[in-house]
């Protein structure tokens, strides 16, 4: 058991409405988990409270075995070591992409600016966009935009990296080019947490599957045992819709 | 004729204008920022501060703060020169309103830049710094351009608190020659909307470089995306 984050009973409330009713996982080292589940589950609002983005009302997150939840963690410097990637890119809009990816190396990390950039493109080219590292992210479609994304997470050399969405907001035909990378992400080692309903990804990239609803964690296990066997009648439900939605598309996709 | 002849005269007394003006914009613009930034991002106290300055500074009609600058820090056995009320009055001011041009740039900047920013481990200070200003600075340019060409006429009335600008030196004109004061008046006009064409001319060339690329000309037809 190596496990680079641990979340313990974690729990979130926007006012009265309770967002995160005690989630507690594992994710080990090298491992790709993928978290599914209605809107308004949580999953977000979980990925957020993980890097504190969002204060937690309660519970403990762990990075290898420093507690990030501790009231003195370095935020910033373990922020700098988990990788981020929003539903809607968020790239830095008045940079270039070799500067979207070069802008934490250089503010964070301290290097300087001849490393930072050598470093940056090799992270660009990981991602194919070493050719567009001196676009603005309005001069790229949103299918290059979340890549270049991906670099800048990835050029931090975090320890993991956690996904929000990242294909929610692009066009079926832009998917392809980021499941990509993210392929190539999971089968180089990279730890990932990350929320989709891709179920061709899953398939193909996941070694566990968390099912959540109703701000809980109803499920959890290898996707073979939640897509063939499901335990729980709603995990069950809930797949079949959106494998009926997304599932044939999501087969045709390139691995 | 007289006018001609005077015009070297007329330049020389305008450069007092400039040079109030070059004092009071930097502090209008140190100052403007920092209250937006209060306003947007400082603690309650802070921004409620910031709030009651800018209120204060857009609240009080401009010959008055000269007055109070002028004639106020004598009464405390403060000596004080007319040129430095002068851009202290006018540079306050001018960060009441410079404040709210840079307070709604900075609130127009998404969201989800400060998250990024904060998400790769920059502090706020650092994002706000890198990210936001960069970015609010861009959005604020045309409203500023306007600030700008303002407080640029706005220096014509520091002459109340006597000093020697470009409209007392007119007054001595049209004190000896009442006929010559339409024409004077005219003249510190032209004076003024030449300077005012070259300023924002600049400003709109500065807007220009600084677009970026795939966002310009948002309002000139269909924008350039490349593939």
């Amino acid at each position: 058991m190596d496990a680079i984050l641990t979340v313990e009973d974690l729990h979130k409330s926007f006012d009265d409405l309770e967002v995160l009713k005690g989630i507690s996982f594992t994710l080990e080292r090298g491992r790709t988990v993928l978290v599914m589940g209605p809107s308004g589950s949580g999953k977000s609002t979980m990925l957020r409270c993980l890097n504190r983005l969002l204060e937690p009302d309660q519970g403990r997150v762990w990075l290898e075995d420093v507690e990030l939840t501790a009231a003195q963690a370095d935020l910033n410097k373990l922020r700098a070591s988990i990788g981020y990637v929003f539903q809607d890119f968020n790239l830095f809009a008045h940079l270039t992409a070799l500067d979207n990816v070069c802008i934490g190396l250089r503010k964070v990390k301290r290097m300087p600016r001849r490393q930072a950039h050598e470093h940056a493109m090799q992270a660009l080219e990981q991602v194919g966009m070493a050719d567009r590292c001196a676009h603005y992210p309005a001069q790229l479609s949103g299918g290059q935009q979340q890549r270049i994304a991906i670099a800048r997470g990835l050029a931090m050399e975090p320890k993991l990296m956690l996904f929000d969405e990242p294909t929610s907001a692009l066009d079926p035909e832009l998917t392809g080019e980021v499941l990509a990378v993210m392929d190539d992400l999971a089968r180089g080692g990279m730890t990932m947490l990350v929320v989709s309903h891709e179920v061709g990804f899953a398939r193909r990239a996941a070694d566990e599957i968390i099912f959540m609803e109703n701000s809980r964690i109803v499920e959890q296990g290898p996707p073979e045992q939640l897509f063939v066997n499901p335990r729980e009648e709603r995990t069950a439900q809930f797949l079949q819709r959106i494998h009926a939605i997304e599932g044939p598309m999501a087969q045709e996709q390139p691995p | 004729m007289i006018i001609i002849q005077a015009t070297p005269t007329f330049l020389q007394y305008t450069l007092i204008n400039l040079a109030v003006f070059a004092v009071l914009l930097p502090i209008g613009f140190a100052i403007g920022t920092l209250v937006a930034l209060g306003q947007v991002y400082g603690h309650p106290v802070i921004a409620a501060l910031a709030t009651a300055w800018a209120w204060f500074f857009r609240g009080v009609p401009a010959l008055v703060l000269l007055f109070l600058f002028y004639y106020g820090p004598p009464v405390f056995n403060i000596n004080i020169e007319p040129f430095t009320a002068a851009a202290l009055a006018m540079g306050f001011r001018s960060s009441g309103y410079q404040s709210q041009i840079f307070r709604g740039a900075i609130e127009s900047v998404p969201a989800g830049q400060m998250v990024a920013g904060r998400a790769i481990g920059m502090s706020r200070l650092q994002t706000v710094w890198s990210i936001v200003l960069p970015q609010a600075f861009r959005l604020a340019l045309p409203a500023w351009t306007n600030e700008f060409s303002a407080v640029l006429k706005d220096t014509t009335l520091v002459y109340a608190i006597g000093i020697n600008e470009v409209m007392r030196f007119a007054r001595t004109i049209y004190v000896a020659r009442p006929e010559l004061a339409i024409l004077t008046f005219l003249f510190v006009a032209l004076i003024f909307w030449v300077l005012t064409v070259i300023g924002t001319g600049l400003l709109q060339r500065l807007e220009r470089r600084l677009a970026l690329p795939g966002l310009e000309g948002r309002m000139r037809g269909p924008r350039a995306v490349a593939k």
